[in-house]
Formats: C-alpha cells, structure tokens, sequence
C-alpha cells in the first residue's frame, strides 16, 4: 500500500455514549476532511471508547488535530504515522 | 426532594441567574411551560421561535452573559436552527432548550418529530439529547459551562417530553455551571511580543470580538496610545475604540476605508487581536497585509494557522495579553507612523457627504446618533444599511454594537433589539433595517409592544433588495434579477396595526422634527425612511479579490 505513505491515523480517547461518534464525523465531514477509515470500540471501563481515524498526512493535519480537540467529549488525540497496524490488520476483512 | 425533570430544568436555571426566557410552547414543550408559572423567571412569548433565539443572542450579546431560548419539537426547534447558527458563526453564549417526543416513540417519525439533535451538532459547540432527568443534574451546568467557557458559543438541549414528566429524588441542586479559567500567556510568550513589538516600525493592531469578550477594550486603546499602534476593527469588534479615535481607522476590508487597506499595505507587523481572519475582513488572504509579520493572539487554539500562518502565534485570552504589555512596554510614540494614519485617515476615510440630509443613509444615521445619544444599544438586520451603520456610526462603548456578522442573517435586527430592551431597560435599543430585512421577522413588533419595550426601529426604505441590487449592478451589468420590491407595505401603517408608534418620513412636511418625534415617543416605535435604490455601499471590494483592488465609487 504504497499511498500509505501520506496517510496518518489519530487515535482519539472519547466519552462512551450516544452522539459522540454524531460529533466526530459531522465535524469531520462538515469542514470537508478526508476520512478514509474508521473504527470504533469501547475500552474496557465502559465509560470512554477509542476511536482511530485513517486520514491525509497533509498540510490541513493540524487543523484537523484542533478542530477534533475542540469536540467536548474528545478526551485526547494522539497521532500516528501510517505504520500503525491497527488498519492494515483491518484491510484482512475487507480484501 | 421529589421533582420532575422540567421542574428541575427550571429550577437549575434559575440558580445560574436566569431572568428571562423567551420562546414559545408547544406539545413536546408543555411540561417544562407547566412548571414555568411560580417561578422567578419572566417567560417572553414570541410570535415565532426564531424571534426567541435572536433575542435570546440580544440579550448575550450586550450583556456578555449567557442567555436561555425554549422551543417545542418539529418546526419548534427547526425555526430555532437560524438563530442557534447566527450564535455559533458570531461566538455568542446562547443556551437553547428544545421539547422532544417522548423516548418511547424517538425514531417512529412521531407527530412533530425531528432529529433536533442530529440538526444541533455543526451549529453548536456541544449538544445533548437528554436521557433520563437525571442526567439533567449534570448536563445543564454543562451547557453553561460549555457556552461560556474559552471562547464561547451556542449549546442545545433536547429533552423527550417523558423526560420532563419523570419524576427523581434528589438531596440537592449541582452547582451552577460556569466558566472554565482562561488560558493565560507564559513570561515567554510576553517576551516574544515585546520584542516583536519593538522592532516593528509600522504596527497595525486588528481588533476583534475576542477583546469585547475578554473585557479589555479599554486596555487595548490604551495599549494603542501608549505604542503608537494605529487600529483597524473587524466588523464585531466594531465598538472597541470610541468613534473617532485619531488612531482608529474604522472597519477593515470588504466595506472598510480606503485609508485602513493602505495602512494594511504598509505595516509591517499585524497584530491580529481575538480575530480569525474572516474572508470579508482579509479579502483575498493570499494578499492580505503583504510586508507585514503577524502576531496572532487568541483564545480559540484552531484558529492560529487555520487562514493566515502567523509568525508568532499566542494561544492565550487575549486580556491578560494586552494588560501585560500594557504595563511592560516602554512607551514610543512611532510619530511619522502615526502622522500617516493621520493623513490616511483625512484623504481616505469615509466620506459622509451631507450630515444634515435625511434622506441620504450615512446623513439619517448621523442624525439618529445625534438625537438618540450615547445611552443606546444598536443593532442592524443584514444589508446595504448594515454596513453603512458599521462604517459611520458613532459608538461610544463596547457591546453598544451587535449585528449578524459571520452568518449575516436577514431578521436578526428587531428580536435582537428586543432582547437588548429585555436585559437593559436602561438603554433606548436602535434597530437599524431596511426593508427587505425587517419582514422576516416582524412579527415581533407585537412582542414588543406587549412588553412595551423602547425599541426604536428605523427601516431605510429603498423599495429593493440593495445589497444584491449593488452586487448585480457592479459584477452583472445590472441585469437586476428579483430585488425590485416596489410594492413595499407601509411599514408605519404595519406598526401601528400591530400597536406600535409608526412614523413614515417620506410624508412627512419637517423630517427632521418628525425623526425627533419618533425617537422620543415612548414605546416601540417603528419610522420608514425612504431612500434612493441608487445609493451604493463604497468603497468595496470585489468578493474574492485584494482589499487594494476595491471599488471607490461607481
């Protein structure tokens, strides 16, 4: 996956409960940032649930990074070079 | 303690200080209206539900302080959408309360049901839909933290009307919500701006509403003086520096004056002061203030790089900013600067050519400033009058001024007045409008005049659209498409069936006795103007062009 290379993935830490993936992509869509994979689960307490984002290593990154941390119920963001395994280990489903 | 969550609701309100609501009930709605009666706060009914959030953002906007909208689902909260918009394009703390169907029957396309949530997410900062009344113990602080909080801006909440009627046991109220600690410069960030500062040889501060917010306009003129440091405001910062100020240039960009877009030719450091860079303030940004480093200070971390790349960016309120470097800074008086702007200010300004004729706009509205006095709050609707007000009238304090500015929305002049009256009976509340503008919303003449509020409306009556009159007239060879009105209601005659005092200067024999009259009579009072289709908004520049390439006249 050579396009790879100008890809980034953002793991966002959120609160658990309904509207907060509402929140996130309608922020994302709204300001026109690229989403080219998602995935969402609850972490083990319950109470928040991780969210990675598949997005474009471009120059509107830390814009994006900004806008995300303005969301209330985005706890953290952590960003990711495209090596992170967590979608090519997706890609197995998808292929 | 046994209470229903609208009485909750209501309560919680009360202990964050709310006085004053306006909305208007509905099915989804009716509990929270059944426990409305009893309690401290004063209920406004409005004639329609975007009347209650515009005047919910009039009273936010000249008091600083958050304020409360109720409506009922369906068309209840989809006519909120424009106001709660309005809040979030111009940051203004408004709290909107919406009726839900109840849980039971969310997603079953229920009688007056909608996705209120679903329409709330890209106009608010934070939206709820309310689960349960307990959750209400948590979530109204919330939106009053979260409104008021760094720089602020509109919430919702919706809540199923099972929620409202459901009973809880509680021992005791939460705290009210209110705002989080501001984020404060560094020492380091301090130095950088001295030094920057300093070494600039033609300084130009742009002032926005960040400073109203924070409180610190006085500081900032002060901060100007001291520095020799010329300033030009953004459409809402409008009302920082009293009018008239020698250092002042008035509005930047798209209807500023030619002399402020010289002056932004030319400096060589811009100060952007609680601003974000708005397209109508830059014109084409790639162009925008071409010599000059920029020192972005603002309160809202995304908006430093989101347009213009600054050279120094400082993630701070812009309050204790200026403050500091007020009181650190060795004074400079930067003469030949200084004479400059002067100059520029003399040969460039804007010119109002006939103070004393009525019937020409900047003349009726020196007029009105001249009779109405300092003692007002002005507000505009959206149009040629808008900017005309913007470029000329004399603001004397900060939050005198509230006008639609990043959403520009038609109809947001008279509800807002009318929440400026509510919160400040004080002040003789102006609403500057035109003819297009003031029919979408007035209906509200009549909450008005139930109220019997002094709310002065003044409609510059050119019988069009002007503003996109003006636009095809200067970009599409006037080939004038659907402005022409010419059959406008008598708009005097509209305000007196609505009970309202109603003035028409075009019949009247002393105009300007006639326009003392009217502003002196108790009361709302509505007086058309009529004016010249003719007359154009200048200079201005083209959209999406360089604020040097703009329009003189025509």
């Amino acid at each position: 996956m050579s396009q790879l290379n100008s890809r980034a993935v953002l793991e966002l830490t959120v609160n658990n409960h309904p509207g907060v993936m509402s929140h996130v992509c309608g922020m994302f869509a709204r300001r026109a940032f690229n989403v080219e994979g998602i995935l969402c689960l609850p972490m083990q307490d319950k109470q928040r649930s991780k969210i990675w984002l598949l997005v474009d290593d471009d120059q509107r990154l830390e814009q994006i990074t900004q806008q995300t941390l303005k969301l209330e119920d985005v706890l953290a963001v952590e960003q990711y070079g495209a090596e992170h395994p967590v979608f090519d280990r997706l890609n197995a489903f998808v292929e | 303690m046994q209470i229903s969550g609208a009485q909750l609701v209501i309560k919680l309100l009360e202990r964050q200080g709310i006085e004053q609501i306006a909305g208007l009930p509905g099915g989804a709605a009716l509990p929270l209206y059944d426990a409305l009666p009893g309690s401290n706060i004063k209920h406004v009914l409005t004639r329609h539900e975007q009347g209650a959030g515009f005047i919910a953002e009039g009273m936010a906007r000249v008091t600083g302080q958050a304020a409360v909208c109720f409506a009922s689902s369906g068309p209840g909260a989809t006519n909120l959408v424009t106001a709660i918009a309005d809040a979030h394009l111009d940051s203004i703390p408004v709290v909107a309360i919406t009726g839900q169907v109840p849980s039971s029957m969310l997603g079953t396309d229920a009688f007056q049901e909608i996705d209120t949530f679903g329409l709330m997410v890209p106009i608010t900062k934070h939206n709820w839909l309310v689960r349960s009344a307990e959750e209400l113990l948590e979530v109204i602080p919330a939106a009053f933290r979260i409104a008021t909080s760094g720089r602020p801006g509109p919430v919702a909440i919706d809540i199923p009307k099972d929620v409202q009627n459901q009973i809880i046991e509680i021992d005791e109220f939460p705290e009210p919500g209110k705002a989080m600690p501001k984020p404060q410069p560094t020492l380091a960030d301090i130095e950088q701006m001295k030094a920057m500062i300093k070494d600039a040889q033609r300084p130009m501060l742009m002032v926005g509403a960040g400073i109203i917010q924070s409180g610190s306009s006085e500081q900032v003129v002060a901060l100007a003086e001291k520095l020799g440091i010329p300033a030009v405001s953004t459409f809402l910062g409008l009302s920082i520096f009293p009018h008239g100020h020698p250092l002042h240039m008035g509005m930047l960009g798209m209807h500023g004056s030619k002399g402020s877009n010289i002056a932004l030719e030319e400096c060589d450091l811009l100060i952007g002061a609680g601003v974000r860079f708005d397209d109508r303030a830059t014109g084409k940004i790639s162009e925008f203030c071409p010599q000059a480093k920029v020192l972005h200070i603002d309160i809202d971390r995304s908006e430093l790089g989101k347009l213009k790349t600054p050279t120094l960016a400082i993630n701070a309120d812009v309050g204790p900013c200026i403050k500091s470097l007020l009181d650190s800074c060795e004074p400079n008086p930067r003469t030949e600067w200084v004479e400059r702007i002067k100059w520029l200010n003399e040969h460039h300004g804007i010119m109002v050519p006939s103070e004393d004729n009525l019937f020409n706009p900047y003349g009726l509205l020196k007029q009105v400033a001249s009779i109405a006095g300092d003692n007002t709050t002005v507000q505009t609707d959206v149009g040629q009058h808008q900017m005309w007000t913007a470029q000329v009238y004399p603001f004397v304090r900060p939050r005198q001024w509230s006008s639609s500015g990043g959403l520009g929305t038609m109809g947001y002049g008279l509800p807002a007045a009318i929440g400026a009256a509510l919160a400040q009976p004080e002040y003789m509340a102006i609403c500057i409008s035109g003819d297009g503008s003031i029919m979408m919303n007035i209906q509200e003449l009549d909450t008005a005049v139930e109220h019997n509020l002094n709310v002065k409306v003044i409609v510059l009556n050119n019988a069009h659209l002007g503003l996109v009159r003006q636009q095809q007239a200067l970009f599409y060879k006037e080939n004038f498409s659907q402005i022409n009105n010419k059959r406008t209601a008598d708009f005097a005659l509209v305000a007196q069936g609505m009970g309202a005092s109603g003035f028409d200067l075009g019949k009247a024999d002393d105009p300007q006795a006639m326009l003392t009259e009217a502003l002196s009579t108790p009361g709302p009072v509505l007086i058309n103007v009529p004016i010249s289709e003719e007359e154009m908004v200048f200079p201005m520049v083209p959209p999406g062009a360089a604020n040097k390439d703009l329009i003189e006249e025509r």
